[in-house]
């Protein structure tokens, strides 16, 4: 019943603007993170517009549900997905990483709907659980979703917060990773071996799923059995591909932090725009 | 002279209770070291505002800075050694970038935890919070200014790092209501010499001015309670009027209160100083006092240091 609702011709629209936004903001800006910010695009288009509960006219509103992107090197699907949503003119993607700029290298607080300043990595799954407590104190309805770099888990503090989720019960936070198999220096699997990944969450007490991180039903889906789970977190491990949907950056760890020139960005982007 | 001698934890445990009756949005953090400072006091009474996270620091500031980000008052607690120390990095990305309403209160510093030794002994904290923008760096001097600047911190939006001792201290001052966040406090004139102290290291500077008193020379002791923003106002005030300061802190001499005060004159008033702290060392194994005498953290210590000052003159 939930799949027939989901408007799947328009969360693929979505993905396809924003896509393109993330590459000529990157090209615009001559740096920035492609790669990560393409692997996370359908996610952040099932959260934003289908799943979360949000106001772009209103960021502050308090039972808003919140999105955290830990992994803060991918800023440039954020902040296309924010414009996209409403939250700033998408003219203004244009200034990233431009001095005067609201648009930071990494998420800055200050721009509406940034809800945490990710961008050192580890972070953010800590950040998103005092947001889930304090709705928790509050006896608000609101969720709290966490997206995380598979690189990211590296760090030990993404473990003891993963430790802290299940103890304070936290049915009200999702955490996402999005496993798209590439870090800065190369393959996660040869600098820092993390598999099984589903099985240490696992151990840790949370509710796993993994989805097929490009699959707009299964993402949704798996969304929706993470709200309807009581006393634990859940988190959906979202099988990727890094720089997905540019044919030279897939799977090209040179991709996570270099940007593509304006001409091949203009090529790409009409392509990806009529398709 | 009775001297009465009063907890900063104590105090501190106290003050959360009544900032968690009078302000719901007071919530407290613990990472297993809570009953010891005694912030399970805030547990016991309000379950649902406090949270152990374990012995996980990071966890705990990036817990506080979400917290805050949805509306609460975090006090974040765990001794001085481990915080800055093992969570600087969300200290400075999570806390201080966003300018988040968190209260850091460490217990513990300096030198006089005492016997457990160096890597419990945090001389570095001072320096490293203070280097950190927007951050609030307070060093109180004893129980019931504790309670004073740590009520105003919560009252006070942004992030602030309090600084506690362990032992008992005596008590100075006699209301609560005598210290102000961002106001240095005189606490005795003089015209020869100031000292300019923060934390266990004001009674000491009290002690050394009545020394020195006996001595003919007229010290002015300052409470620099803030560390930062500094009352460079009244530390420079002090300086044109006595020529030559002290300043005296359980902190190592670099960066820290000695480092703020010599910015401060060096930048409008420069006047000879001397610097009473750790000299740039790790601490050791030993009973308080015995590493106070040790390390120069003494009444005897700023005395002399002040009598070399007025010769060198």
């Amino acid at each position: 019943m939930e799949e027939q609702s989901i408007p799947i011709g328009m969360l693929l629209q979505k993905a396809a603007k924003i896509r393109a936004h993330i590459l000529e903001m990157v090209a615009e800006a001559k740096s920035g993170h492609p790669g990560g910010s393409l692997s996370a695009v359908e996610i952040l288009v099932s959260l934003f517009f289908y799943k979360m509960r949000h106001d772009p006219k209103r960021p502050d509103w308090p039972d808003r549900d919140r999105f955290v992107l830990s992994k803060g090197h991918a800023a440039p699907v954020l902040y296309s997905t924010l414009a996209e949503a409403g939250y700033l003119p998408t003219s203004e993607l244009k200034t990233l990483r431009k001095i005067n700029s609201r648009l930071q290298g990494h998420p800055d607080h200050r721009v509406p709907g940034v809800e945490f300043p990710g961008g050192s990595l580890g972070i953010g799954l800590s950040a998103a659980i005092g947001m889930a407590l304090a709705g928790k104190v509050d006896k608000k309805e609101y969720r709290v979703y966490a997206l995380l770099g598979d690189g990211e888990l590296d760090e030990g503090e993404t473990w003891e917060a993963a430790m802290a989720a299940p103890k304070f019960k936290l049915d009200n936070l999702t955490a996402i990773v999005d496993r798209n198999g590439i870090q800065q220096d190369g393959l996660t699997e040869q600098i820092m071996p993390m598999e099984p990944v589903g099985y240490k969450w696992k151990a840790f007490n949370w509710h796993v799923l993994e989805v097929d991180g490009f699959d707009f039903r299964q993402v949704i889906d798996a969304l929706e059995k993470a709200e309807s789970m009581r006393n634990r977190p859940t988190v959906i491990i979202a099988h990727t591909i890094k720089g997905k949907g540019v044919s030279f950056m897939e799977w090209d760890p040179a991709y996570h932090g270099k940007a593509p020139d304006k001409d091949t960005v203009r090529k790409l982007v009409k392509t990806m725009l009529e398709e | 002279m009775l001297v009465q001698l009063a907890s900063m934890r104590d105090a501190y445990a106290e003050v959360l209770l009544e900032l968690g009756q009078e302000d719901p949005r007071v919530v407290v953090l613990g990472a297993d070291t809570s009953v010891s400072i005694k912030t399970s006091l805030f547990g016991d009474r309000y379950p649902d505002r406090f949270f152990n996270v374990g012995i996980a620091e990071a966890n705990m500031m990036g817990i506080a800075a979400g917290l805050a980000l949805a509306g609460k008052i975090p006090f974040v607690t765990t001794y001085a050694a481990f915080v800055p120390g093992k969570c600087l990095d969300q200290i400075r990305n999570a806390i201080a970038y966003p300018n988040l309403n968190v209260k850091i209160v460490s217990s513990h510093g300096g030198l006089t935890v005492g016997p457990d030794g160096a890597s419990h002994q945090t001389i570095e904290d001072v320096a490293t919070m203070r280097a950190v923008p927007r951050m609030h760096v307070v060093v109180p001097a004893d129980a019931p200014s504790t309670k004073s600047l740590v009520a105003q911190a919560c009252r006070t939006l942004g992030p602030f790092y309090i600084r506690l001792s362990r032992p008992s201290v005596p008590t100075i001052y006699s209301a609560s209501k005598d210290v102000e966040v961002g106001k240095a406090k005189m606490l005795r004139e003089g015209s020869d010499i100031g000292i300019i102290a923060c934390g266990i290291m004001v009674n000491e500077a009290m002690e050394a001015a009545e020394t020195l008193s006996k001595t003919g020379i007229s010290a002015e002791v300052v409470d620099s309670h803030t560390v930062k923003p500094l009352d460079s106002e009244t530390i420079v005030r002090v300086a044109r009027k006595t020529g030559a300061l002290v300043t005296a802190e359980e902190q190592n001499v670099i960066g820290g209160l000695g480092g703020a005060v010599a910015e401060a004159i060096t930048e409008s008033h420069p006047v000879p100083i001397s610097r009473v702290g750790v000299r740039d060392t790790f601490g050791e194994s030993g009973e308080h006092q015995e590493l106070m005498v040790k390390y120069g953290l003494t009444s005897k210590e700023i005395a002399r240091a002040a009598k070399q000052l007025i010769k060198s003159r």
